[in-house]
């Protein structure tokens, strides 16, 4: 038996046909839709490489059904820069060298724009490890991945300062 | 994964109904069912998706002043609605230190009542295993026991119940409220989940199909507000389950301590509420020796089930702490490594 669902991945709606109601958002983005970007480190939640941002909110894609989530808007990492103009975030990341081998990497961006939109952490850097808990990094790039996450916030909270004014 | 049929009820009512039928499962969001189902720890025949059922996702303040939270309600919004928080701090705290900030924000309230026990014999297919394989024995007797249970084990099963935000809602009598064919009934947290005794694989007091529909916590509770903390200790800072946890909660009048609520987590297959620990602390005064007593009454039937006897003085500590912190004042924000042992407050001895 065959399912029909709808998304929309960075901002474009399509109708994705399923014939097997097994299939994890993460498998759906990675296997059917070319989207390679998010990553599959444990398949099981437990790392965080597959954060994507559904709905405005960060979550693992493994342990997401995709048939469940019929309907919803989906944020990769594929869907960050605009005309080649890297999203700030990214551009922290470079600048303060959040990565070593990059595999955790889109998921440790996607996580860092849902912890900056929850607004939750502040300034604090003990606050930003403890949201970014559900990431793990196995080349240990933490300081710097914590530092970009700051900046990161700090650019994003002036550029929406300036809209306001 | 073995293959399974979806259906996406409309209604409660034919929620109820679909998953009356043997080998179905409701899905939630499935950050705990997924896993289960990738290990084939679980094969239902059928998931009933309840995701998409209208109604279920609000916290309602009730007139008598009690709150009611709908099971659909995500862990992360209500940790984070500020009028929750400042009534159920330690509920709010409990949930901040359970998993991470992504499933968080994809688990709901139902599913973390339901979710499965964390013991990794129960999670290997190649284990024996009463509560996944009934009858197949306990590989864990005898096995690496050190986060395994210290009250309420039987020689079936030696588990433990995961849950942080149970723990907090046992300590202050939340009731449950359940959907099912025979219609809409009640039944107290602390009642809710069964210890194992020789039926582990019967974890909840739910029939066949019942399904959760909201948790309610009672004006009461928020009468513990300024004293009420969780406390967590794990094997790493962030992102673990708790190896002991308590919810300690206290009504102060000039330093005597009027009314007292405890639970333990990560000490049993259900959320451990210690009754004789708040009789004994009734009218007493909010100090370290009259704490320490309550903590060895409430684990004065602990018996280790196997390598973990250590857990059993590590609970007593524990909750002298948990005591002591609630007693120092709910913190006016919630601390940036939430029910941590590591943060400090002034006028708490750490190593308590």
């Amino acid at each position: 038996m065959g399912f029909s669902i709808t998304l929309t991945i960075n901002g474009v709606t399509r109708t994705i046909a399923l014939d097997d109601p097994r299939v994890t958002l993460l498998d759906l983005l990675r296997e059917r839709l070319d989207l390679t970007g998010t990553k599959k480190g444990c398949d099981r939640g437990q790392c965080g490489a597959c954060t994507v941002i559904v709905d405005g909110r960060r979550i693992n894609s493994c342990l997401a059904l995709a048939i469940s989530h019929d309907g919803a808007d989906v944020l990769t990492i594929e869907g960050l820069a605009q005309g080649g103009q890297l999203h700030p975030v990214q551009e922290a990341f470079i600048a303060h060298d959040g990565l070593q081998c990059g595999f955790c990497t889109p998921g440790q961006i996607m996580s860092a724009i849902g912890l900056i939109q929850e607004g939750q952490a502040g300034a604090d850097p003990e606050h930003v490890r403890e949201s970014m808990s559900g990431n793990l990094c196995r080349c240990g790039a933490y300081q710097g991945i914590t530092e970009a996450v700051l900046t990161a916030q700090r650019t994003l909270d002036a550029a929406s300062r300036k809209e306001v004014a | 994964m073995k293959r399974f049929d979806y259906v996406r009820p409309a209604t409660i009512d034919e929620a109820v109904s679909a998953a009356a039928a043997p080998g179905s499962a409701y899905l939630a969001a499935g950050t705990n069912l997924v896993d289960l189902l990738k290990g084939g720890v679980t094969q239902p025949k059928r998931l009933v998706d309840i995701t998409h059922l209208p109604g279920l996702d609000r916290v309602e303040d009730l007139p008598d002043g009690g709150v009611r939270i709908g099971a659909l309600v995500r862990n992360a919004d209500l940790a984070h609605d500020r009028n929750f928080a400042r009534r159920f701090p330690a509920v709010a705290e409990a949930l901040l230190s359970g998993a991470s900030a992504q499933l968080r924000n994809a688990a709901t309230v139902g599913g973390n009542l339901l979710q499965r026990t964390r013991c990794a014999y129960f999670y290997d297919t190649a284990s024996a295993c009463n509560k996944r394989s009934p009858g197949s024995g306990c590989d864990a007797r005898g096995g690496d026991t050190r986060l395994h249970a210290i009250l309420g084990w039987s020689e079936s099963c030696i588990a433990t119940h995961p849950s942080d935000f149970c723990v907090a809602l046992a300590a202050l009598d939340a009731l449950v409220e359940v959907e099912g064919k025979a219609g809409r009934r009640e039944i107290p947290l602390e009642t809710f989940h069964r210890l194992p005794g020789d039926t582990p694989e019967r974890e909840s007091v739910l029939e066949p199909g019942e399904m959760v529909v909201a948790v309610r916590l009672p004006a009461a509770a928020a009468r513990f507000a300024a004293h009420a903390r969780y406390l967590k200790v794990r094997d790493r800072t962030s992102y673990a389950f708790a190896i002991v946890a308590a919810a300690a909660a206290l009504r102060i009048d000039a330093g005597v301590i009027a009314d007292a609520r405890l639970a333990l987590g990560g000490v049993a297959m259900k959320p451990w509420r210690a009754r004789e620990a708040e009789r004994l602390l009734m009218g007493a005064r909010a100090e370290k020796a009259n704490f320490r007593r309550a903590a060895e009454a409430a684990l004065a039937q602990a018996k280790p089930a196997g390598n973990n006897a250590f857990k059993i003085e590590l609970a007593c500590r524990v909750v002298v702490r948990a005591f002591m912190l609630a007693a120092a004042g709910t913190p006016e924000r919630m601390p940036a490594l939430p029910a941590s042992p590591f943060v400090t407050v002034s006028g708490v001895l750490t190593h308590a």
